[in-house]
C-alpha cells in the first residue's frame, strides 16, 4: 500500500472526487481511482476511459453516457456493466476529466 | 428581397419571427416553415391528466399567431444546406436564405426505449408531452382503481424539467381528493444522482417528495419496458414492476437537423452558449428546445434567448459579431398540488435562491416556497402568453437573471451542478 502510494502521488481533487486538473491524469492514476472504488480495469474499460480523454481534448467538454454508448464502440448495456450505476460519471472520474454536465 | 427563415414555429420561432418582422424593414421577407396548423400551448398539458379540459384554450391557429408580415408555410423540412443556403421541403420545395434560424424543438422518442411503444399500445404506458398522450392519461386516471404509478424519467435532456415532478405533486393531490390516496403508490424514477438538476431547489423537491409519500427511485437509466409482465428495467438490471407508466421518454431534435449532418449524438444543435449562433455556421442561428444548449428546455428560455435573438441577428445582418448575451436564464413555476405552486429563477451560473420575484421585497411571487399566489400567476400565464409573449410585446421580466430580490446568503460558491448518469 505505502509503495502504492508513493509510485502515484494524488493530485488535487473537487468534493465529488474528479480531478481538478485533467492534465495531471496518467494511466496508473486510472489504475488507482479504480482500486479506490474496487474495480479493476481491463481493456474494455481502458478503450471507454480512452474515448472519454480523446473527446474532452476534442470537445471542451466531458461526453454524456449517450455519446459514449454512441462513438466509443461500448453499448449502453456494456457501460453499465462495465461502470456501475453512472457509467457517464465514473468513468470522467477514472479518465480525470470533469464531471459531465447535464442539461437542466 | 432579402430572406429570414425560421424554421420551427412554437414558442421560439413564433417569438423571434413576429419580433424580427417589427425590426426589419419591407426589404426584408420573414418566412416560417411549421408542419402542424394549430399552435399548442404546451404548459397546460401537465392539468388535462387530472381532469381540466380546456384544450379549445389550449391550442390556436398557427395564422393566428404569426403577425400578418410573416409569411408561414405549412409543411416539413427535409435538410438544410448551409453551403448553398437553402432548405429542402418535404413537398421537394427548395427555399433559400439569408439568414436562417433553427427553432424546430425537441421530439419525444418513445422508439428509442424497446417495449415502450408496447406498452403504450396495451394501454398501461403514457406520457402527458403531447396533446394526444395526455388526453388518454386523463382517461386512464379517471379509471385507476389503484396500485402502484411509476413516472419515469427515461434520460436528460427533457422539456420541461421540473414537470414529472410538478405531475407526481398533482397525482398526490388528485388521489387525496378522491378518497384513494392510500391505494396508490407513486414512484418518481430518474436517471439524475437527486430529485433535480440543482443542489438547493433538489433538497426543496426531495422535502416535498417524502412529504407527500413519493418514492424517488435515483440513478435510475431506463433501458427497456416489459410490457407483457409491466416490468420497468434499468440499464444495471434494476426492475420496477407499475401497474400504470407515465414515461417522459428521451427527447431528440428534428430528424432533418440529423439529416443535414448538424446536430449532436441526439440531433440537438450545437449552439454558442451566450450569441445563439450555431456553431461553426455565421448565417445559422438556433433556440429553443432545438439547441444543445445547458439551458433548461423551457418557454421561458425560448422567450429570453428570443430577446437576445432578435439583437444578434440585427448585429449579423449588419455585418457585425453576434453579441454574448444570452445567460442561460430559466423561470419556472411548479405546481405542488392544492392549488400552490413555487417558482424558481435561475440561469447557467447561479442556482434557484429563495427570495421575491420580480421585485424585490414585494413579489407578488415567492422564490422556492410554496405559496397560492404563485398558483394563480401560472395560470395568468396563459393569457400572458398568447397576448404578450407570443406577438414578442415587451413585457417587464429581464431576459438577463436578476439578483434583485433573491437571498444571497443561500448561493453556493461555485454553481456545481449535478447530473444524470
Amino acid at each position: 500500500m505505502v509503495s502504492e502510494a508513493v509510485a502515484t502521488p494524488m493530485p488535487t481533487r473537487d468534493v465529488d472526487g474528479f480531478l481538478c486538473d485533467s492534465a495531471q491524469w496518467t494511466p496508473a492514476l486510472a489504475e488507482a481511482l479504480a482500486r479506490e472504488v474496487g474495480m479493476t480495469l481491463t481493456p474494455e474499460h481502458w478503450q471507454v476511459l480512452t474515448f472519454c480523454r480523446e473527446d474532452f481534448a476534442r470537445q471542451g467538454v466531458s461526453p454524456g453516457v449517450r455519446r459514449v454508448a454512441q462513438l466509443s464502440g461500448i453499448d449502453m448495456k456494456a457501460l453499465y456493466r462495465l461502470f456501475p450505476k453512472g457509467p457517464g460519471k465514473l468513468a470522467a472520474k477514472l479518465a480525470g476529466i470533469p464531471k459531465p454536465k447535464s442539461c437542466l | 428581397m432579402k430572406q429570414l427563415l425560421v424554421l420551427g414555429a412554437g414558442s421560439g420561432g413564433t417569438m423571434v419571427a413576429n419580433r424580427m418582422r417589427r425590426r426589419l424593414g419591407a426589404d426584408w421577407m420573414i418566412t416560417v416553415v411549421d408542419p402542424a396548423a394549430l399552435h399548442l400551448y404546451q404548459p397546460g398539458l401537465l392539468f388535462l391528466p387530472f381532469g381540466a379540459n380546456d384544450e379549445a384554450a389550449m391550442l390556436r391557429p398557427r395564422r393566428r399567431t404569426l403577425s400578418s408580415g410573416v409569411a408561414w408555410i405549412e409543411g416539413g423540412v427535409t435538410a438544410v444546406d448551409p453551403l448553398h443556403r437553402s432548405v429542402k421541403l418535404h413537398d421537394g420545395q427548395n427555399l433559400t436564405y439569408d439568414f436562417l434560424v433553427v427553432a424546430s424543438g425537441a421530439r419525444l422518442r418513445f422508439d428509442m426505449t424497446p417495449g415502450l411503444d408496447d406498452g403504450r399500445a396495451r394501454g398501461d404506458v403514457h406520457d402527458f408531452y403531447s396533446l394526444e398522450g395526455a388526453q388518454a392519461l386523463r382517461t386512464a386516471l379517471a379509471g385507476f382503481g389503484g396500485g402502484r404509478l411509476v413516472v419515469n424519467v427515461v434520460e436528460m435532456p427533457i422539456k420541461c424539467p421540473v414537470a414529472p415532478l410538478e405531475f407526481l405533486f398533482l397525482a398526490d393531490a388528485f388521489f387525496t381528493r378522491r378518497g384513494m390516496r392510500d391505494k396508490v403508490e407513486l414512484v418518481y424514477a430518474t436517471p439524475l444522482d437527486s430529485a433535480f438538476t440543482r443542489p438547493l431547489c433538489a433538497k426543496h423537491m426531495q422535502h416535498l417528495l417524502a412529504q407527500k409519500g413519493i418514492a424517488l427511485e435515483r440513478e435510475f437509466a431506463a433501458g427497456e419496458v416489459d410490457a407483457e409482465h409491466k416490468l420497468l428495467r434499468s440499464y444495471d438490471q434494476r426492475e420496477l414492476a407499475y401497474d400504470l407508466l407515465v414515461s417522459i421518454p428521451t427527447h431528440s431534435g428534428a430528424a432533418f437537423v440529423e439529416d443535414s449532418g448538424l446536430g449532436n449524438e441526439l440531433a440537438f444543435l450545437p449552439t454558442h452558449k451566450q450569441t445563439l449562433q450555431v456553431e461553426g455556421q455565421e448565417r445559422l442561428f438556433a433556440l429553443g428546445d432545438a439547441t444543445a444548449l445547458p439551458s433548461s428546455k423551457a418557454g421561458s428560455v425560448a422567450h429570453f434567448q428570443a430577446e437576445v435573438l432578435e439583437t444578434n441577428l440585427l448585429e449579423a445582418i449588419a455585418g457585425r459579431a453576434p453579441k454574448p448575451e444570452f445567460d442561460g436564464h430559466a423561470n419556472c413555476f411548479v405546481e405542488t398540488g392544492h392549488g400552490k405552486a413555487m417558482l424558481i429563477d435561475f440561469n447557467y451560473d447561479v442556482d434557484p435562491l429563495p427570495g421575491r420575484y420580480p421585485i424585490a421585497g414585494l413579489g407578488p411571487f415567492s422564490l422556492l416556497s410554496e405559496s397560492r399566489m404563485n398558483h394563480l400567476g401560472k395560470l395568468a400565464f396563459r393569457w400572458l402568453y398568447w397576448n404578450g409573449l407570443l406577438p414578442g410585446r415587451p413585457i417587464p421580466v429581464s431576459a438577463r437573471l436578476s439578483m434583485s430580490g433573491k437571498r444571497l446568503e443561500f448561493a453556493s460558491p461555485s454553481a456545481s451542478q449535478t447530473q444524470g448518469s
